[in-house]
């Protein structure tokens, strides 16, 4: 069970396949957030600690940018939280560090059992829509921790949001367990427990709240950098090119703020529309980019008739009119990967669309920026 | 704040009246409340929230629903394009 606030996943492309969670001996006894053992039919099986530690904290932030994610993974199997016995609820886990730090640290205080699954150190959300947080791998594992021997009940408590990969009754089917889908967020598992295993319909209900929409713009941002900076040399480069040849001093003034344009197109398509994203006009994330490239524009073009210096000419201005719409329409559009209410066959239409356009308008963008050199 | 909303009629959910046992397996697994059951009768009600996630096809008993699942990722939609087949999301 986790939280699977998508805080942490991006597009789950962009998350990159994490390295399987092998079956080297990386010894979960010895883990930093295992606090002893419990005894059972089967023998030890490590306790988990319901406090999160720095460390933890610190590995959460890393991951947020991307850094050595790739690692971020808890070894598969079972989990004790305080003194579970033969009676205690099981919770099923993604074997990515993130939500099984979440699942524990709600268990405060509490008798459970949890069974991480091997979903490759990736989040229930990405792992339940490629299929490895699925129905042969809970069955699997059920057979390896050999869970029926530890409780004597036959239910599982699954996330909701595993209910893309898992089908409960073919679970059912093949276990004899009864997999029961518990709230989507972790911070709501106390209630839903007390509950007698019942979720509110609000608890049933995937948001995208302001903090969780922020929280993915590190990923983000981390993983277009290479590209964005890439094209701002390209333009630092170009900007020496003038009626009489080339001059290095022309590429420092006039790339600088070329580099500065494109720059915060790229930053406030991702940053802007993330944060705006309810309020921005229009459906598709295209059209929210668009507008606050436009709006960008009028600043920079704002500021150009107080002050001048920042386009020079005609051709420069048209050029980022043009250019910084495009370049922000394809940062937002992007982060449909990250959002918790796109679907497919959206996504497929508005590429369809979209995609053309900001290639004519970066494409024509860029042929009047040369332009405007030569002026 | 406003409601999220995806671009409207474009989703491929169906829900099959005459398979449909009015278990309500697929309102409870449902993250975008898109179906409600009365009366045992299970019915969608807000189609255009659908993320087409599959997660109700999956877990619905009497193969009653069916969707095209996928992840709604431009990322991911344009690297296939690109290479033909490159990594699902
Ligand atoms: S595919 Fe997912 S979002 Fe769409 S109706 Fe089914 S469960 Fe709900
Ligand atoms: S899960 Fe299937 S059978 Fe059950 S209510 Fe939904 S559509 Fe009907």
């Amino acid at each position: 069970m986790t939280g699977p606030r998508l805080a942490t996943s991006g597009c789950c492309a962009s998350a990159g396949d994490a390295a399987p969670a092998s079956e080297a001996q990386r010894r979960p006894i010895e883990a930093p957030y295992v606090v002893g053992t419990v005894s059972t039919a089967v023998g030890e099986v490590p306790r988990v600690a319901t406090e999160l530690r720095f460390t933890d904290k610190l590995g959460s932030w890393k991951a947020r940018w991307a850094m050595g994610r790739m690692h971020y993974a808890v070894e598969p199997g079972l989990y004790a939280v305080g003194t579970p016995a033969p009676v205690s609820p099981v919770l099923v886990s993604a074997n990515y560090k993130m939500s099984f730090d979440r699942l524990r640290s709600q268990l405060g205080g509490r008798d459970a059992w949890i069974m991480v699954l091997d979903t490759r150190g990736i989040n229930v959300w990405c792992a339940a829509g490629k299929g490895t947080f699925g129905t042969d791998e809970v069955v699997g594992r059920l057979d390896a921790v050999r869970l029926g021997e530890v409780v004597e009940h036959r239910t599982l408590i699954l996330p909701q949001l595993g209910a893309t990969g898992v089908s409960a009754h073919e679970v059912k089917r093949r276990s004899g367990f009864r997999v029961v889908y518990g709230p989507v967020r972790a911070e709501d598992l106390p209630a839903f427990l007390d509950a007698g295993m019942q979720a509110t319909a609000e608890m049933r209900r995937v948001r995208f709240p302001l903090r969780d929409r922020v929280a993915l713009v590190p990923v983000e941002l981390v993983g277009s950098a290479r590209r964005a900076l890439f094209l701002g040399a390209c333009l630092l480069l170009l900007s020496g090119l003038g009626p009489g040849g080339y001059s290095s001093a022309r590429a420092m003034a006039v790339g600088s703020r070329s580099v500065l344009l494109l720059l915060s197109a790229w930053l406030a398509g991702m940053v802007l529309t993330a944060a705006l994203l309810p309020w921005l006009p229009g459906r598709s994330f295209s059209a929210k980019g668009a507008w606050v490239g436009l709006a960008l524009f009028l600043c920079a073009a704002s500021y150009e008739w107080a002050y001048g210096g920042l386009f020079g000419n005609w051709p420069t201005a048209a050029a980022w009119f043009l250019i910084m719409p495009a370049v922000a329409s394809f940062m937002a559009m992007n982060f449909t990967g990250a959002s918790t209410y796109t679907s497919l066959s959206g996504v497929l239409r508005e590429t369809r669309v979209a995609v053309p356009i900001q290639i004519a308008c970066g494409v024509v963008g860029a042929a009047l920026w040369l332009v405007g050199r030569f002026m | 704040m406003a409601r999220l909303r995806y671009l409207p009629n474009v989703v491929t959910l169906a829900l099959d009246d005459e398979k449909c046992v009015g278990c309500g397996m697929c309102a409870l697994v449902c993250p975008h409340a898109v179906f409600a059951v009365e009366n045992g009768q299970t019915r969608i009600v807000d189609r255009d929230a659908c993320m087409e996630c599959g997660a109700c096809a999956q877990n619905c008993p009497a193969e009653a629903l069916s969707v095209r699942a996928g992840v709604g990722c431009a990322a991911a939609v344009l690297s296939r394009r690109l290479r033909g087949a490159g990594p699902a999301c």
